[in-house]
């Protein structure tokens, strides 16, 4: 019996092994894609950001928790950063979702982020597409600790919680762009701790300035994830964000734009895979760095005539 | 791309001793693996729970409360069960010798005592995973 057989049969190791696939890029990983996209297309999907050790994992926690409370199919999944250096990964997430139902078949999955350098792993979405198909209606995705600038997660997900805490900054840091447009909700975390109403003072001025005004007024929220403070607003934020991009047709736009992103990436992908198994091999782009050392070419030249190779294959 | 190893490092009970764990973890993390740590106190379900949604290779399982031949056995019951029996699961702690023999027998593929060094952890993981590469139809 083949992996998707068992998959669809309900089995949680086949979806796990799956997963694992998909991440690989196994021979055959993007057949499988395709088929469970057409199966899925149910799945809301909530993304958590912010800098590292703002308190996303425990945020994720307690959220993950309610979503299943509320009679929801949950699934996690968290990135954690891989090594540069040697690939290598320690993936701590999952250590702060301790009270999360397990009862309730809640599914976690850790990820490295695998040379990403935008907050998430490449296969992150595809990641998402296999827990949609395997029926989980609500998941939360967890970025890596971000700086204002890792940003795909408004590519992978419908609502956007940034998450920070009373030390990030003042508020001319809330009015700079990057990480603080894409909010649809903020959790200011750790709010026991002094600064916390300054911040919360600050975003809400940032809000107030913004110049492109949108029906959805962002939600600040002062969270205490590990004391369970206030997470019950948030969460109501949450659905109410789902509801309102609902009932104002944005999800659907939302993730039309989504689409046509999604399939300019496989298609630039699967030419950067074809490039470079082809015209970049290790030999070919050696003899043309020599030529341009020699002062017998430029990069310029040289990469418009690979481009015309590869394009007209002569 | 070349598969990734994936190890699950947890700490069973009530054993609040988690530096030898973390050394291991970092030991594996630089050699280029993914290192997924569950933290203190975990049940065998939840260490099960975790290592088959993490879908890993490999359950490191750091005890040093001495209540080893009950909880890895539970893990290897409970792994079987569910479906992860291929994963393989290895120890570290303080084990007498005469308890060795019988968690082997018992399951668990290989026990680091104290004076282990990571380099032969390391190199335990690479060979034992690559011995089990298996052999399965995504389709």
């Amino acid at each position: 019996m083949s992996l998707y057989t068992e998959f669809l049969d309900g089995s949680v190791v086949a979806l796990s092994r799956i997963i694992s696939h998909i991440e690989n890029r196994r021979e055959g990983y993007q057949e499988v894609l395709s088929r469970l996209y057409r199966s899925g297309g149910r799945m809301y999907r909530i993304g958590v950001t912010g800098p590292p050790g703002a308190g996303k994992s425990s945020l994720v926690n307690r959220l993950a928790g309610l979503a299943a409370e509320a009679g929801h199919r949950v699934a996690v999944i968290c990135v954690d950063p891989s090594s540069p250096f040697t690939g290598g990964a320690l993936l701590g997430d999952r250590l702060r979702m301790q009270d999360i139902p397990l009862d309730k078949g809640v599914f976690i999955r850790s990820m490295g982020s695998r040379g990403s350098t935008g907050g998430l792993a490449a296969a992150t979405s595809n990641v998402a597409v296999a827990l949609d198909a395997f029926g989980f209606d609500t998941l939360f995705i967890e970025t890596v600790g971000v700086g204002q600038m890792e940003l795909d997660i408004i590519d992978a997900c419908d609502t956007v919680v940034v998450t920070l805490v009373p030390e990030s900054g003042d508020a001319i840091q809330a009015l700079k762009a990057g990480l603080m447009e894409i909010a649809d909700i903020f959790a200011v975390n750790k709010a026991d701790r002094a600064g916390a109403e300054q911040m919360v003072y600050d975003l809400q001025s940032a809000m107030e300035m913004k110049a492109i005004h949108s029906e959805w007024i962002v939600p600040i929220v002062a969270t205490q994830a590990t004391g369970n403070v206030n997470l019950d607003e948030l969460y109501r934020h949450i659905v109410g964000h789902k509801a309102f991009l609902e009932n104002t047709g944005l999800l659907a736009r939302k993730r039309t734009e989504q689409l046509k992103k999604k399939v300019e990436q496989v298609l630039v992908k699967s030419i950067q895979r074809d490039i470079d198994r082809t015209l970049l091999n290790g030999a070919a782009l050696d003899e043309i760095a020599l030529r341009i050392m020699r002062g017998e070419d430029d990069p310029y030249s040289a990469g418009q005539a690979l481009f015309q190779r590869y394009k007209f294959g002569s | 791309m070349s598969e990734k190893i994936r190890v699950l490092l947890a700490k069973p009970g009530l054993d609040g001793h988690d530096r030898g764990v973390k050394v291991v973890a970092a030991a594996l993390r630089d050699a280029g693996m993914e290192v997924i740590y569950t933290g203190l106190r975990q049940t065998p379900e939840q260490i099960v729970t975790a290592a088959i949604q993490e879908d890993v290779d490999v359950v490191g399982v750091s005890i040093l409360s001495g209540a080893h031949m009950t909880l890895f056995p539970a893990i290897i019951d409970l792994l079987r069960q569910r479906g992860g029996g291929d994963k393989l699961v290895f120890g570290g702690g303080i084990i007498p010798d005469e308890d060795i023999a019988a968690l082997e027998k018992a399951g668990v593929s290989k026990l680091f005592t104290p004076g282990a060094s990571t380099v032969d952890i390391i190199d335990w993981v690479r060979k034992a995973v690559a011995a089990r590469k298996k052999d399965e139809k995504l389709l």
